[in-house]
């Protein structure tokens, strides 16, 4: 900690000496016994900000197996008369070669594993433990003003448990019989009944394991979210000034809490169908002729238990976003939010609703159609607390002094995501409409826009904005708006004409589509499709490269605060160590978006406020 | 860290210790656990073809057992603090006793639920009672294992009721009644079917 001793004393630190809080806390020169070597330190580490990292690390590295993947199941449906044998090193059996021709082809099974891991990975791994994993973690102690989080020794556990999830699931990609195949939503009977397909019998198994796993991970992560953010807040930090990225990452963790468990006992049900014989979500099944013991069960009660958690999950991915997208917005727009309280009350309502809108999955599943009616009511309804949040976005950047960085960047592109793939959400939540519409590519386009392209860039607008926090040197900006552009345009140019085959009526997850002669005027869009594929994920690249040599090499930061932000974790040394701050913690005197206010640039959140001043989130 | 993040002077203003309110938290994701059970188990059942029996007797009895375990620990913990050490240790000891008994009455109620002609696998009725009141009896021994720890501390540890000893002993009491009052409310429910 010898940065403490030798920085200049700032403005920032001096507030922090008269006006924190004393905690005693002391500072170990040489390390704690909770930091006395390199295992304790960054391996099995409890401070937040080592976990944060490793949480991100690990997300990025299921993100670049997942998008591997869809890259190889897109070269199936762009080129299906293409020969794959050069993939036969990598593939193995899973690349078949025609003995006459030498044409090498996927096989069809392979390409459904495929497309389910590419699923399973990027919404769990990627979207939920490496986005809200990193980012509640960093931010949550450093911006409520907390030296760590209430149980670092759970938090520790809840990152392991994340990376057990992950092993056993790698682990799955190498069986004999390949991994589960059923869909990332694992609907029976392919994933109740072991012989129903090569990958519902041991890959399933390692599938339910892994997320068991998966699941405890969220759940004490989440406990420790919740109670840091209800409990170790700094002294003067109401709920009203929290910044609302705290207020994402905390309704996300109730979220998983109430949702999570649900699929957990979904997932329970499944292991008693596949193991113990019993007929929760299985039918009367013939296989091979032979009618199965199983009777009584119903495959559309696992749809609602999934969904239960499914639908909330899609929200539990999103809001962590849509909470950095605020703060990075407002600071880079050097305004205060708009409608501070609008935000706030909108994530409820977000929240709440989220946990009655499940069966919009199931339109076509054979629900009563005059329940779905009430199903239709309450997924349009959501539609308004997210276009309160578009309004409130724009109106954040319209008027402001905008600075148009890497990060910035990607919030705006945030933005112009949500509004895309929102609108079709509204189109989706007709059961009428959706009867043409469900399970086609205009779904996945809605979901790839509206969430999976939508998170990465609030997922990329934190790494860029918060960068220089973690690792104390800067991330190239030029690469970063390379890696900007080449990101929306090529998202946009995978996406969007899957609205159009959609419309047309083009199912997702078959094999190939040129065997259709109603689809095969598609064929050259879906080549496009897969071009414009490849080229987005060599953009991604960029990203990769520059995290990893702006670790090392990176612009170094040299002033504590470098986007002039008034949150507190930028009152934190440069390189903060064990317990943030090095002395006393500081007291917070108003609320978190104090930008241009009373002729000052900004205002951060532990300067008092003036004679006669109100608090901005008072009003 | 934990002693500098939870036991730190700054945070005792909070009126809920961070350690309990966490615990409470965890209780209610158990909850939903149950609850998401629960609602399958109506959702099938208006759906049809569902065997109707009632539950096994037995299940009567362990229902007493696991409540008169929670008032036995929660006498434990009054004495605790009144510091009868004679009186804290033997109620805990009971406390433990019930708690295996309630373990071993739920599984004669499987046993006699199977002998009654209602197999794990006979009709998602009969299933939904073994995997609810089994999954109910994983949590139990959970809490078996916290009370072991709390013995171990009751017999090797000096007797003093420190904050410290003070707090624990309330997590693994509430965690406890928690587990009984889980267990109340999935009786009812399936005894009220
Ligand atoms: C305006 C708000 C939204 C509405 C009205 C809406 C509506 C719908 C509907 C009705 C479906 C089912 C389509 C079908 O399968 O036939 C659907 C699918 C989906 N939505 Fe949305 N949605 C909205 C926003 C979102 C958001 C914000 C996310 C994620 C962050 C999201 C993620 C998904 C996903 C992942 C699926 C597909 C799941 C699958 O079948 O694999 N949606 N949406
Ligand atoms: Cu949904």
């Amino acid at each position: 900690m010898a940065t403490v001793v030798t920085t200049p004393r700032t403005e920032e630190d001096v507030l922090i000496e008269q006006l924190g809080y004393d905690d005693h806390f002391h500072d170990h020169h040489d390390g704690d016994k909770f930091r006395s070597n390199f295992l304790t330190t960054y391996v099995f580490s409890q401070d937040h900000k080592i976990i944060a990292k490793q949480f991100l690390i690990t997300g990025m590295f299921w993100a670049v197996i997942g998008g591997l993947m869809s890259l190889i199941f897109r070269l199936q449906l762009g080129f299906p008369e293409e020969s794959m044998a050069w993939l036969k090193p990598v593939l193995g059996k899973w690349i078949e070669i025609n003995p006459d021709s030498g044409m090498g082809s996927l096989s069809p099974e392979f390409y459904y594993a495929l497309v389910t891991m590419h699923g399973t990975i990027i919404v769990f791994f990627v979207l939920t433990a490496g986005l809200s994993g990193t980012f509640s973690n960093l931010l949550i102690p450093l911006q409520v003003g907390a030296r760590d989080m209430a149980s670092p020794l759970l938090n520790m556990m809840s990152y392991w448990f994340f990376f057990l999830a992950g092993l056993v699931m790698f682990a799955s990609l190498f069986l004999s019989t390949g991994p589960f195949a059923g869909g990332w939503t694992a609907y029976p009977p392919l994933s109740a009944l072991p012989q129903a397909s090569s990958g519902s019998g041991a890959g399933m198994t390692l599938w339910l394991v892994s997320l068991v796993f998966f699941v405890v991970s969220v759940l004490l992560g989440g406990i420790n979210y919740i109670t840091t953010v209800l409990n170790l807040r700094t002294k003067g930090m109401t709920m009203w000034r929290l910044p609302l990225t705290i207020w994402a990452f905390f309704i996300t963790a109730i979220i998983g809490l109430l949702s999570f468990p649900v699929l957990a006992s979904a997932f329970f049900l499944v292991m008693f169908d596949r193991g113990l014989g019993t007929s929760f979500f299985l039918n009367e099944i013939y296989i091979g002729g032979q009618a199965l013991d199983h009777v009584g069960g119903s495959p559309v009660l696992y749809q609602h238990l999934f969904w239960f958690l499914g639908h909330p999950e899609v929200y539990i991915i999103i809001l962590p976003a849509m909470g950095i997208v605020s703060e990075v917005l407002s600071v880079h727009s050097r305004k205060p939010i708009f409608g501070y309280k609008a935000m706030v009350f909108s994530i409820l309502a977000i929240a709440f609703l989220s946990f009655i809108v499940w069966a919009h999955h199931m339109f076509m599943s054979g629900v009563n159609p005059f329940i779905s009616n009430f199903f239709v009511i309450f997924t349009l309804i959501i539609a308004v607390p997210s276009a309160v949040k578009v309004f409130n976005w724009i109106a954040t950047m319209y008027g402001g002094n905008v600075r148009f960085t890497a990060a910035s960047m990607f919030a705006i592109g945030f933005v112009s995501m949500f509004i895309s793939g929102g609108l079709t959400g509204i189109f989706l939540g007709n059961s009428a409409i959706d009867i043409q519409l469900h399970d086609t590519y205009f779904v996945v386009a809605h979901f790839h826009i509206v969430m999976g392209v939508a998170a990465f860039f609030g997922m990329f607008a934190g790494v860029y904005h918060w960068f220089p926090k973690m690792y104390g040197r800067f991330m190239n900006e030029t690469l970063g708006k390379v890696h900007f552009w080449g990101t929306i345009i090529g998202a946009y140019a995978i996406f969007w004409p899957m609205h159009y085959t959609g419309l047309a009526g083009v199912p997702r997850r078959y094999y190939r589509f040129d065997t259709f002669q109603t689809f095969s005027h598609f064929d050259e869009l879906n080549k496009f499709i897969t071009i414009a594929a490849i080229v987005t994920f060599a953009f991604q690249l960029l990203l990769v490269i520059n995290f990893f040599y702006s670790i090392w090499k990176g612009k170094k930061v040299t002033v504590q605060n470098p986007w002039g932000a008034t949150t507190l974790e930028w009152t934190t040394p440069i390189r903060p160590g064990h317990g943030n701050w090095p002395g006393k913690i500081p007291a917070v005197q108003r609320w978190a978006y104090d930008y241009g206010k009373d002729g000052k640039e900004f205002i951060p959140q532990i300067q008092p406020l003036a004679e006669g001043e109100a608090d901005g989130g008072d009003h | 860290m934990i002693e500098t993040t939870v036991n730190n002077p700054v945070y005792t203003r909070n009126r809920i210790h961070p350690k309990k309110f966490a615990l409470l938290v965890a209780c209610a994701s158990m909850v939903m656990m149950f609850a998401g059970l629960t609602s399958a188990y109506l959702v099938r059942q208006a759906a049809g073809n569902w065997l109707e029996f009632t539950l096994p007797n037995l299940f009567y009895y362990s229902t007493a057992v696991i409540v008169s375990s929670s008032l036995a620990l929660h006498g434990s913990y009054l004495l605790f603090r009144r510091g009868n050490a004679v009186g804290y240790k033997s109620l805990m000891v009971l406390a433990m006793v019930l708690a295996l008994t309630f373990i071993v009455l739920q599984y004669q109620g499987w046993l006699a639920l199977a002998a009654g002609g209602v197999e794990l696998t006979t009709n998602p009725s009969g299933s939904f009672v073994y995997v609810i009141s089994g999954l109910h009896a994983a949590h139990v021994l959970g809490g078996i294992a916290a009370i072991g720890v709390a013995l171990l501390h009751a017999f090797l540890l000096p007797f003093r009721p420190t904050e410290r000893r003070k707090l624990r002993f309330e997590l693994t009491l509430i965690f406890w009644h928690f587990v009984d009052l889980l267990w109340i409310y999935l009786f009812i429910f399936l005894a009220g079917q």
